[in-house]
């Protein structure tokens, strides 16, 4: 099977300062890829390229082997912004049916009830957002990337801000998905999340330190835990 | 375009969640208006410039030692008044010999003017009478009495409106332009601005959407915005007001609803040089003050001709003319295409404009 994602070469700098180093990535059909690393290393900034929401200083960035920027392969991926970005003086079920919309989704009123469940928020569906927790928020902006059961979702930081009983429901959700052949590309700076992927890539100062499933990278490093190879590694890279 | 529609829809929503903008944008121009109207009377001493047919030679020279009024002769009626509907005089003045009377038509385009030509025509007749009267006492004491000259009479006509023509009227069509542009541009400039800074606009370009589906759907919801802004206006002055439009009202609305697309497209543009609304509030004396100052509340004749040449490039003074004709003069498309085609072509641009600056976001 063919690459959902692939990035060649890509490298971005802002005001002078490189923030993406020459980043080559594979993500092939049906896999759920952790891209991890701290803060300020560059995640969001690697998914806005691939989606073509920026533009490169270099390189190219391939979705369903069409070059990145297409806007109708857009209509194939579920994209979470790290920011909520919704629309606050509407409710919950306004937000969820304007983006369904958007999304050329049929059979809407299904749909929605099927997201929300999945985020419990089918009880606070008709209140304004304005009024939502930040959590709230999150799970709503999640929704609405998982409307429409898209073939490649994309979530910049989903589980942030989230209570642990729910970040399970999603995790499972997520298995649930990729069961189905979807394939999910997640970010995250919490590293017991990396534990839970197929496969990581490890980011630092915008440069890939390390891809490979997690128990492979811990052989590797002889250590237990993602966290810890991960201190290793930007040992090494540091060098 | 179902697309544009259903964005549209949202906007609306939005702002209908909004009670306070709502009520700025419908109740604030009829408060200020009621308000207007009942401040001002105002003078300005704007230049007349009257057209004089068969005059007696005495009476052009005391026209003419009028200060701010200057005199043309035409030889004909038909002449003076083809200057008068071209806008060439203020005022046309003929004198009938065989009765002794004084005609004097007013464009009545500006009251300020009307007001200035009146005073100028009787402060003239009154020094004629004078000198004429001198001149009776002077034959008197050499030869013996004359017969008295006849009484000269002064009638007056208003080619538009009447007499209790106030400056509210002639104010009230760019008054009316002024709000809508205003409203729009700002309760448009920041709604977009909030979906930039929010985040929106961008998970918005990360769907299927075209650019132009979005830009279109902020023209159709603040066009139908305006319509409505529009008409209570129009309603307000006419009914509680008593201010009269001659026109039809379909045509200020019309002209209303391009300039709101102007406004609208203006705000989009501004709202990409903003990063927050306290900025986008920093573009109103930039954009917006000017238009009120250039497109005619202030009488620009006074002003230095190349200054006066801004107003060209502002849309408010299209739709200031427009209303004009439409409003005093009762005239309808015929003549004001030129204007509304002038405002769509500031649209046209601006929109492509807008849509191409969606490619920040997203290039295809
Ligand atoms: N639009 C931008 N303008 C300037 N700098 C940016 C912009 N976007 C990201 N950066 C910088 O790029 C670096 C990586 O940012 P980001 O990709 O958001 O990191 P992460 O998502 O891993 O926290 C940061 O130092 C950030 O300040
Ligand atoms: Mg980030």
């Amino acid at each position: 099977m063919s690459d959902v994602l692939e990035l060649q070469q890509i490298t971005k700098s802002y005001g002078g300062r490189t923030v993406l180093d020459a980043v080559n990535l594979k993500l092939p059909a049906g896999e759920l890829m952790g891209l991890i690393g701290p803060s300020g290393s560059g995640k969001s900034t690697v998914i806005k390229l691939a989606l073509g929401m920026a533009q490169a200083d270099a390189g190219v960035a391939h979705i369903f082997d069409i070059q990145m920027p297409d806007r109708q392969s857009l209509g194939k991926i579920g994209y979470m912004a790290q920011s909520d970005a919704l629309y606050e003086a509407l409710s919950g079920y306004d937000n969820l049916k304007f983006f369904a919309q958007m999304r050329d989704i049929r059979v809407v009123d299904e749909e929605i009830k099927r997201v929300a469940t999945i985020v419990n928020l089918t009880d606070a569906l008709d209140q304004q957002v304005k009024g939502y927790s930040g959590g709230m928020k999150r799970r709503l902006s999640l929704a609405i990337a998982f409307l429409g059961e898209p073939e490649f979702l994309i979530l910049d930081e989903p589980t942030v801000g989230i209570d642990p009983a729910l970040r399970r429901q999603i995790w499972d959700e997520l298995r649930r998905q990729q069961a189905q052949q979807k394939t999910i590309l997640i970010t995250t700076h919490v590293m017991d999340e990396a534990e839970k992927v197929d496969r990581v890539v490890l980011l630092f100062d915008g440069r890939i330190i390390a891809d490979d499933s997690p128990a492979a990278l811990k052989a590797r490093y002889d250590v237990s835990t993602v966290e810890q190879v991960f201190l290793k590694a930007e040992v090494e890279a540091g060098k | 375009m179902m697309k544009s529609l259903i964005i549209s829809q949202r906007i609306l929503k939005e702002l209908g969640k909004d009670k306070r903008t709502l009520a700025l944008m419908f109740l604030a121009p009829l408060l200020v208006l009621t308000l207007m109207n009942l401040v001002f009377n105002t003078n300005a001493t704007p230049h007349v410039q009257i057209g004089t047919v068969q005059m007696p030679a005495t009476m052009v020279k005391q026209l003419e030692t009028v200060s701010h009024v200057s005199q043309t002769t035409y030889p004909t009626v038909t002449a003076a008044n083809t200057a008068l509907k071209a806008q060439r005089v203020d005022s046309v003045i003929t004198y009938n010999k065989t009765t002794a009377t004084y005609q004097i038509t007013y464009a009545n385009l500006d009251v300020n003017k009307t007001t200035l030509a009146k005073s100028a025509m009787q402060s003239a007749m009154l020094h004629d009478k004078l000198q004429s009267m001198a001149q009776t006492i002077t034959q008197l004491t050499v030869h013996h009495p004359v017969a008295a000259q006849p009484q000269a009479t002064l009638k007056q006509t208003y080619q538009y409106g009447d007499s209790q023509t106030r400056y509210m009227d002639t104010v009230l069509p760019i008054l009316m332009g002024f709000f809508v542009f205003f409203f729009v541009f700002l309760v448009s400039g920041m709604a977009i601005l909030k979906e930039r800074t929010t985040g929106t606009l961008e998970r918005l370009l990360a769907t299927p959407v075209r650019r132009g589906h979005i830009i279109f759907g902020y023209t159709f919801s603040y066009g139908a915005l305006a319509v409505l802004q529009t008409l209570t206006i129009v309603l307000y002055t006419v009914d509680v007001l008593h201010i009269q439009i001659v026109g039809h009202i379909g045509w200020v609305i019309l002209t209303n609803m391009l300039l709101a697309l102007v406004a609208l497209s203006l705000g989009i543009l501004m709202s990409t040089f903003a990063a927050s609304e306290f900025q986008m509030m920093q573009f109103i004396p930039l954009i917006v003050v000017p238009q009120i100052f250039f497109s005619g509340i202030v009488p620009l004749d006074t002003i230095n001709p190349w200054i006066a040449k801004i107003q060209y490039i502002l849309p408010l003074t299209y739709v200031a003319s427009a209303d004009k004709k439409i409003m005093m003069q009762g005239l309808g498309l015929t003549h004001i295409w030129v204007e509304c085609l002038i405002l769509i072509g500031f649209f046209l641009i601006l929109t492509g404009i807008n849509i191409q600056g969606l490619k920040k976001y997203r290039r295809v």
